[in-house]
This record gives structure tokens, sequence and C-alpha cells, in this order.
């Protein structure tokens, strides 16, 4: 029992528990079991940096008991109540450690909660710990954290995606039906891809960035981490709305996005094929499983036309020039004065002058340190008109590039990423290779819009075992619902006569195996 | 390239003007007075508990975002209107960029190439009256640093071991005043220069936008000075004279800069850009920091905030809350009182404009209203080492005690004792003089005697007042007070002995 | 010819604030070259009378009412300082000028 209800959909034990069939407690524990098993040890998949066992069982014996005594406050309980959650390490939490996965904040412990957190404690949804991800958010491979490599469930020799490698391993390897990413150039939704999970990434503002550790500011946006579509959406739903915090924030109603999930009909769907997101550079096993996904939804009734957005050519220059000046600036603040690590230089005199720099230079890794100087060159006297300048500018031509897709097409679809994931290692001496990793997720940030990752099948590299494809849908600016709709209708196409991808996953070795083949 | 000579003496003022023109410019932070910091909810107040009035944002924690105040946005609207400055029909804040603990996310949240106010004017008043008018470039919103106080040492920065910091101050709402170079000042340099910030106080004062009190730091100055050849038509290099925190040290400070510069300039040398430190003691300014190209604040529109749109509707509701211009007050004012021109000025220098304003309206003659404030109030108050304005006399106060006199129930002297005694908590005027028994001997019987008393002892006066010589009653009242401890109306004595002597 | 020479590197690491060895500083103006490379045809990618975007969505205005809300506490403010004395923050020697 234990094992099997760790595999239920977040929905199916939000509907168990509200039947009374399960308990929060027992779900709880089930996770923090197959923590126990999967995330520890040599070759344990190590997606929690902080594992919150005694705050998790608090909270589910709260919503256990809520719910044992019945009456209006059992009746008002949120429907995802004492379903259980892990948190990126890049949100910050009261009571637990939030290390951004740096140095630079090792024993940091945030005196205040992100908007995101405030609600689902509110909803009542046990945090199990927090989730490893590339330093700041940093990376396409979560090799980039000082808390040690996150391993992909399906290959543990392979990345998991980045930054929010941690999230994604921890929910496809069933850990944690849910968990919050963010993503600024493609972090929930390229590790999505890469473990065979469903991640969003809204419109921007659609979910506060408040207690998210900024990396960019105008492209970070929180969101959902999930096995299927709906949970997403559910997840979504409740993280999502107004925040007064947050100036960036939407002031717009919540849409019912777990009833979008739910509507698998796309007859007369017009879906965009983004003419640029494809071919060169691609796999050949990506771009296979990207072509069924449109035979199959052609096949149901929607309508598949090609989009031209030229300027896209141009995104990935303009993001590495945003999002590191952005960076540069946000991570300023992490100086040794206030919180955080302080470190003393070696030798020479006790200035705070040196004790920044010496604090920066041991708190920051390296491709950390790489991003905040290339943002400080491209906001540089003499440079900002030409790179950060421009860069705006070309998100301008991006934004036009989307709203004459959008004219022609309700929803677009790319693959999400051009590889499946690739072997731990392959691409850390390389940042540019690295870099292209988000190719076909960085527009959807550059323009705010809204995107979704959903597994699109399995494909082998040509060197080893099939691992997931991920296959991403992207909508008009406050059009989330549609990404649902038809990740949603994709998601249940592809499943129709098997069974779900993240289903299939292989075993992995549990803690007691490790210790035993020792 | 030509020696900066930076010891070269200053020349006399009346030399330096000689020779050259000074070019002034101002840059003034004003400290609003808003109840929340500029971007976060915690409160804005003076002198409590370090890091007592912080949130996540003031101490630029990681995650925290900032929310601009609309009651500061509506400040620097009204500021801007104030100072007759376009406003702009969309403005965005940006950060300027460098490493200071004081600053706790290492980088300032001001505005650049897009502040909320620009190209405006203000009238300042000379003390001959003469208007002279300050252009205007731009007001913009920022907000303030915390506060460093060094240990070690002299409690200097300089040769200190460590510093500490509280960021109560972190985050106040600050609006950044900046003149167009001012030129044609000539020898009245140091008075405009104490005039605009003068003015700009009374301005910001008027609109209730700040505290206005520089002792305090609500309003600062920056002072930049460069000379001009008197042929010539090209500025000179500027010096910058941060913090020069009171308006006398600004007519001080630009004097002093001018007279430095000329020293240089003549003795062949070049000004250096630099800024420059006031020493009050010494009424001199000091080398601080050359402008360097290490100075590249990196710039960029705060992503985090999204732009302000003034809509005309907005602006012209603002526009409605604006008070009238002070210097059109004072005029007003003047003719009004009727008050001779040091009469005025006394009271405006005393910073008591207001309160006789709200004296003489609630019903009190100007006269009276001056006499209460500029005298008795005001002795007090020094005596009690307090501002006027903090004794917390009411204008029904005074009135009541000015229609006490002139009903002859108590005289001047002990109009003030009473005063002193209502200060001090024991009721109104009216009930301290019943419950003291102060009220002025009035009744015929008591006061006849004590005249007819003063009159038998003093035969020779009578005899000088019998004869016609009215002035001599004057020594019969010392004598009726005597008696009467003070109680008796002066006026009321020699109508007795007029009447017993049959003179007129 | 190279974008970022090790020089360029040195002054912004000081800008930056980050210590950085000899070896450091060669090392990355060598990466920071191959990126700035790939990605400064963006200056030619747009014209003049292209708008810049610094907002992906046209919000303006939004304000907050002036009144007292969240804070923290001195004891929550200074939790996580690497040094503090007498309720405040303290840090080593300023030795420069502002």
């Amino acid at each position: 029992m234990t094992a099997e209800i760790t595999r239920l959909t977040a929905a199916q034990m939000a509907a168990k528990l509200a039947a009374g069939e399960i308990t929060s407690v027992e779900l709880v524990r089930a996770h923090l079991d197959r923590i126990d098993a999967v995330d520890g040890g040599e070759a344990g998949l190590n997606a929690f940096i902080h594992v919150s066992r005694d705050e998790a069982l608090a909270t589910a014996e709260e919503v256990d008991a809520v719910r044992a005594a019945g009456g209006a406050e059992a009746e008002a309980l949120h429907p995802l109540a004492g379903v259980p959650i892990a948190v990126k390490d890049l949100i910050v939490t009261v009571g637990q450690p939030t290390t951004a996965g740096s140095r630079m904040l090792e024993d940091w412990v945030s005196p205040y909660d992100a908007t995101v957190v405030e609600r689902i404690r509110a909803a009542k949804l046990p945090i199990l710990g927090k989730t490893n991800l590339d330093e700041f958010a940093m990376g396409s491979s979560t090799e980039h954290s000082a808390y040690g490599v996150t391993r992909n469930p399906w290959d543990t020799d392979r990345i998991p995606g980045g930054s929010g490698g941690g999230s994604a391993a921890a929910v496809a390897a069933f850990e944690a039906p849910l968990a919050l990413g963010t993503d600024t150039g493609g972090s929930i939704r390229q590790p999505g891809a890469v473990t065979g999970t469903v991640g969003t990434k809204p419109t921007y503002g659609s979910v506060s960035r408040y207690g998210a550790i900024a990396m960019a500011s105008s492209l970070d946006q929180i969101g959902p981490v999930a096995r299927t579509t709906e949970d997403a959406a559910l997840l979504h739903e409740l993280i999502a709305g107004h925040d007064p915090k947050d100036s960036t924030s939407l002031p717009d109603e919540v849409p019912a996005f777990g009833a979008a999930a739910r509507t698998t009909d796309v007859s007369g769907l017009r879906i965009g094929v983004i003419k640029q997101l494809q071919g060169e550079g691609y796999q050949e096993g990506v771009l296979a499983r990207f072509q069924e996904s449109l035979d199959a939804l052609r096949a149901a009734g929607a309508e598949i036309v090609e989009v031209d957005c030229p300027s896209f050519e141009h995104a990935l220059s303009a993001y590495y020039l945003i999002m590191p000046s952005e960076a540069s600036s946000n991570l300023a603040r992490f100086d040794g004065v206030r919180y955080g690590t302080r470190v003393e230089p070696e030798d020479g005199p006790l200035t705070i002058e040196r004790v920044m720099g010496a604090t920066r230079a041991a708190g920051f890794g390296d491709e950390v340190k790489r991003r905040i100087i290339l943002g400080t060159y491209a906001l540089s006297a003499g440079y900002y008109d030409a790179y950060y300048g421009s860069a705006q500018k070309v998100r301008t031509l991006i934004q036009r590039d989307f709203a004459a897709a959008f004219e022609q097409a309700d929803v677009l679809i790319s693959p999400t990423a051009p590889t499946v994931a690739f072997p731990l290692g392959e691409k850390l001496d390389d940042p540019l290779a690295m870099y292209l990793n988000d190719v076909a997720t960085i527009p959807a940030n550059l323009a705010g819009i809204p995107g979704i990752s959903v597994p699109g099948g399995l494909a082998s590299d040509g060197d080893g075992a099939a691992l997931p494809v991920g296959i991403q849908f992207l909508a008009p600016a406050r059009e989330d619902a549609r990404v649902y709709r038809a990740a949603g209708a994709l998601e249940a196409l592809l499943s129709a006569d098997a069974e779900p991808l993240w289903a299939r996953a292989p075993e992995l070795p549990t803690a007691a195996a490790q210790t035993a083949g020792e | 390239m030509t020696e900066t000579l930076p010891d070269a003496a200053p020349l006399s003022f009346e030399d330096a003007l000689e020779q050259f023109d000074p070019v002034l410019g101002f840059e003034v932070h004003v400290e609003l007075n808003t109840a929340t910091k500029m971007f976060s909810a915690a409160p804005n107040a003076f002198g409590d508990e370090p890091n007592t009035n912080v949130s996540p944002v003031c101490l630029g924690l990681p995650g925290a975002l900032p929310v601009v105040n609309e009651k500061a946005v509506e400040s620097a609207i009204r500021l801007g209107l104030a100072l007759n400055c376009d406003i702009a029909e969309s403005c965005r804040f940006a950060r300027k960029q460098y490493f200071y603990p004081d600053t706790p996310k290492n980088w300032q949240t001001s505005q650049y190439d897009e502040p909320i106010a620009h190209d405006g004017w203000l009238d300042v008043e000379l003390d001959d009256g003469e208007i002279f008018r300050v252009e205007i470039e731009r007001a913009h919103m920022e907000e303030d640093a915390g506060k460093l106080t060094h240990q070690g040492g002299s409690g200097r920065i300089q040769g200190a071991d460590s510093s500490l910091v509280d960021y109560n101050r972190a985050g106040v709402p600050l609006i950044e005043i900046v003149t167009k170079p001012i030129v044609g000042a000539g020898s009245r340099a140091p008075e405009i220069a104490r005039a605009y910030v003068s003015a700009i106080r009374d301005v910001v004062k008027a609109l209730d936008i700040s505290d206005a009190r520089m002792e305090r730091g609500n309003v600062r100055c920056d002072a930049n000075v460069s000379l001009m050849p008197k042929d010539g038509d090209a500025f000179g290099t500027r010096s910058e004279t941060k913090n020069v925190n009171s308006m006398r040290a600004v007519e001080h400070a630009v004097t002093f800069e001018i007279r430095r510069h000329a020293g240089v300039l003549a003795a062949g040398g070049s000004i250096v850009q630099e800024t420059r430190h006031w020493k009050e003691e010494t009424r001199t300014t000091s080398s601080g920091r050359p402008k360097s190209d290490a100075d590249d604040y990196r710039y960029f529109p705060e992503p985090d905030l999204v732009p302000i749109v003034s809509s005309p509707a907005w602006i012209e509701q603002l526009r409605t809350t604006l008070p009238e211009p002070p210097a059109e007050r004072r005029r007003r004012l003047r003719e009004s009182w009727g008050y001779s021109d040091a009469e005025f000025r006394d009271v405006v220098a005393a910073g008591l404009l207001d309160e006789i304003e709200e004296t003489v309206g609630s019903g009190a003659s100007p006269a009276t209203a001056r006499k209460w404030w500029m005298g008795e109030i005001s002795r007090l108050a020094n005596a009690r080492d307090v501002e006027p304005t903090a004794l917390g006399v009411q204008s029904a106060t005074i009135i009541e005690l000015a229609g006490l006199i002139d009903e002859g129930k108590i005289n001047d002297k002990i109009a003030r004792q009473v005063l002193e005694f209502h200060l001090d908590g024991e009721g109104s005027p009216a009930e301290i003089v019943s419950a003291r028994g102060l009220e002025v001997v009035s009744d015929d019987g008591a006061l006849t005697a004590a005249v007819e008393k003063a009159m038998a002892e003093n035969p020779d006066v009578v005899e000088k007042v019998a004869a016609g010589k009215l002035k001599a009653i004057g020594a019969l009242i010392g004598p009726v007070m005597k008696e009467t401890q003070g109680q008796a109306d002066a006026g009321k004595v020699r109508e007795i002995v007029m009447e017993k002597l049959g003179v007129s | 010819m190279s974008e970022i020479s090790r020089a360029d590197v040195e002054h912004l690491a000081k800008l930056a604030h980050i210590s950085m060895t000899d070896e450091e500083l060669t090392t990355m103006a060598g990466e920071l070259d191959v990126i700035v490379d790939s990605v400064k045809k963006v200056s030619e990618a747009v014209d003049a009378d292209v708008p810049a975007t610094s907002h992906p969505l046209p919000l303006t205005n939004v304000f907050r009412r002036d009144e007292v809300g969240e804070m923290l506490t001195a004891e929550q403010a200074l939790s996580n300082a690497p040094d503090a004395e007498d309720g405040r923050f303290k840090v080593p020697a300023i030795l420069d000028e502002e």
C-alpha cells in the first residue's frame, strides 16, 4: 500500500483523502520513506537539499484532524489539503533553510515566507522539503549546485535538466506528487521534458514572485511541477492570483485551469508549429516524437498550421544579455553584510570592500560569477545601448512575432528541449552548448507568455536507453488555460493505448539495495 | 597638463568676483514625511531603536520585492507642480548600482533618464525683496540609505576599525531637486544660495510633504560651484560640496568655494572635478573623492516596478491641493497684517508665520498675535529650550488672555504669569485667574484706600499732580501696586487720583 | 579581435566586487569572449525605431497605500547577520569615501 500511494496522481490522492480512504499522515510517511529510499547515498537522486520531516507530518496531522472532526472547517479545506509538495530551494520558507543551491546562503533561514508558500500553508499542503537546483537557478542541468548534482530517475548517470532538476526528479521518482519550480528561461519546462513530467511556466505575473530569490526579475516566474497536466493545473490554480507585494502581479481572476486540463477535446483547435523551433540542432528521436504528437493532434481534429517567428533567431542572444544583466544586479545584495556567508580575505587589510570581494569570490560558483561579470559588462557605460538596450528591443520583436503567430493559431507547439537528457558532466565545460538547451523555452520568457511541457514519448540519443521527450505548448499572455487544454489533450491521446509515460520510469536502486550491494 | 594647485590661497570674495562670474547648481534632497517608506510598508520614523522599522524589502532580503508608495508619488507630483515643472506623462524607476554597506541591495532605486518632474522654476526672494528666478532641471524620486556609525579611531570614517549599520532610514522616500546652472548671480551668489534652499524648505513645508527640518537632515543640499572668467562664456570645472545642511552653511560654502576656485585659477591652476566636504568649524571645504571612471553606476530600468503614468485628470486633481506659493503668501500676509518690514522679517525668521496666521484667523488682532508669539511665548520657549510651537499654546488661549487684559481683569504682567501657569497645566486663563485670585483690584473700596494711603504718604507728588503735572501720577502707581500686591490696574489708579484732585 | 580582454574582466570584477586570481581572470576572459561574440549580433538585429520592452506585460501605476504593513522585529532582522553589535549590523572598516 505504502509504495503504491506515492504513484497516485495528486488529484487521486486528493480524492482518496476526501473520501477518507487514506490519511495525509500516511501519504506524507509514504513519501518520506520513498525519499529515504532513493534520494540519499552515492547513487541516490539527491533531489532534496533539505527534508522537513517534522513539519510535513505536523501539517498532515492537522489536516487529518480537521477532516476527522468534520463540519464546516473540513468542508472548507482546500481540495489539495493534505497532498504533500516539494519546494524548489529558491523559494523562501520560514523554519526551513533556503540555500538557492549556493554556499552563499548555506545557513540562511528566511524570516518571511514567499507568497506562494503562504498560500500552500494556508491550503495545508505538507511541505516535504526543499529541492536541489543549479546555484541561483543558473543552469540547465542541476550540476551547478553547491550541494551536489541531482540525478535523472530515468538514467541516474544523466542530468535531470535545470535549473529545477530537483523538483522534476522528485516528482518523476515519486518522492513528491507536486513541486514548485521557477522558470526564467526554461527551468521548469526543460527539466519536465527530460524527466517525463509536466511543468508550466505561467504568464508573467500570474503567480507572485514575492519570496522567489530573483535571478532575472523581468523573466522569472514560479510555476507548478507535476506528473499530470491536471495536477499541474490544480497547483497553478492554488498559487496564482494577485499579490499586492509583487508590483508585476496581474490583477486578474484565476481561471479554472483544472477544468481546462480535463477538456481533452482539441477539435477545431488551431495549433501553430513554429518553423524556427525544429530541424537543425534537434535530435532525430526528439523530432520523431514531436511529429507523432502532431499527427495525433491532427487525427483528433486539431488544425495544424506553420507559423514563422523570424526574430527567434536572436532570442538566445537577447536572453543571454538580459538575464545576466538583471542577475548581476539582483545578486549584488549577497555581500556578507546583512545575511549569508561572510568570508574574510586571507591576507591584507580587513576592509569591507575586501571582505565583500572575498565573500563573493568564495560564496558564488563559477557559472554565477560568469553571469554576473557578463551582466556587469552588458550594463556598463558605453555598452548598455548595444547590449542590454538592443536585447530589450529584440524582446519587442519577439512579442510581435508571437502576436502575429497567435493571429493564425490558438496555441503554438514545439519540442521543449532539443535533446533528451544528456550525460552528467558532458556540457559542464562548454557554457555555450549548455545555453543551447534553452533555445525553445526562452522566447516565452522574453515575451511573458505561458508555456507547458508535457511528455511526448521516449527516444534514445543513440547512446543508451530510451529517455523522455517533452512537447511544449505556448499560448498568448493570460491564456494559460489554453496550454492546459492542449497539453491535457495530448497527454490523453498519447496514453490512450499505453500507460502514461510517468508510470513507465525504471525502478530505482533503493538505499537498502545500495547498501546491500556494497 | 595644468597643475591643480590645491594649496593656492583663496582670493578675497571681492577679488574673486572682480575676475570671475560664479555659476551655481544645487541638488537638494527632501525627505518626505510619509507614514511608510518609498517601496515598503515599514514605518518612516526617525530616532527609533536600530533595525526596528524594517521589512524584508528594507534589508534587501533575498526574494523581497518593492511596491511604490502612492503618497510619495503624489508628493513628488505636487512638488513638481509647485516648482512649475512639467510632469512626465510616463516615468520609471531605475537601479543605480554601487556597493556600500548602508545600501541594502547594493543599488539605490532612483530615477535616471525619466524623472517624474522636469523643466520648472522657482522665484526666490532676496533680502532686499528682489526676486531671482532659479531654473529647475528635474525633480525625481529615490530612496534613502541606512545609517552608519563608525567605531574606533575618532568616530569618523577615516581611521575607524569597524562600522555599525542601522537600516531604519533605508528606503525612506526622498525627492531630489536639481537646478539648471544658475548664471548671473554675481556677488549675490551666496545670498541666492541661501535664499534658494530657504525657498525650497518653505515650499515643501507649505505642501506638507516634509518636516523640512534641516538640522534633522529632512532637507539636504549639495552645492555645485564653478567659475567663468569675466570675458568668457564657457563654464569652468565644478566642485560639488556635499551635505551642506543649514542655510547659513550653504551661504558660507558657496562663498568659500568661489574664493577657493578663484585662488586656484588666478594662480594658473585648474580645478579638479570632485566631491568636497563642508567643514562647519573652519567654514572651509576639503577635498573628497575625485570623480573617476570607476563611477559606473550601470543604471537600468527597475524590472520589479512598473511605469508611472500621470493622467491629466490626476495631475489636475493634485493641482487643486497645492497651497498658495510661500512668497505670494508672505506678500499677502505682510500687507494684511500691517507689520513693519522689520517686524515681518522677524516673524518669518522666527518661523512663526503659520502660528500667527492661525491666531489672527481665530479672531486675535495681528498686533496681539505678534505680541504673544514673538514675546512671551518665544521667551518661555527659549527658557525651556524648545521651539515656540512645541509649547502647544492654542490660539484660543491667546485670545482669552487678550480678552482678560482688555476687560481690565488682569494686566500684562499677570497675563504673562497666567500663561506660564496655563502651560504648567493649571487650566484655562480664566480658571487660573479665578483660582489664584489674580484679578486686578478694581473694586473701588480697596483700591481707593490704597490710593489714599499712597497720596497721604507722598504729599509732594500730590502737589505736582494738582498743579497739572499729570506725569507725576506714575510715582503713585508704584506704592499702590505694592499695597495691592500688583493686582491694581494702572489705568484705574490714574483715574482715581485725577478724580480726587479734580484734574483732567 | 577579441571582445573582452583580461583587463576588461579585471575592471568588471572590481565593479562586481568579486575577488579573482590571475588565473580566474584569464579563464573568465576566454569564456566571456566566446559568449559575447555569439550574442553581440543583437545590436544588428534591431532598428533604432523599435521600442524597448522592459516589462513583458504592460502594467502601469501599481501602488501601495501609505499604511504601515508587514515588518520584521530587530531580532528577525539580525537573525542571519554575520556580525552584529548593539542591535546593528557590524562591518569591517570602510575606507573609501562617499
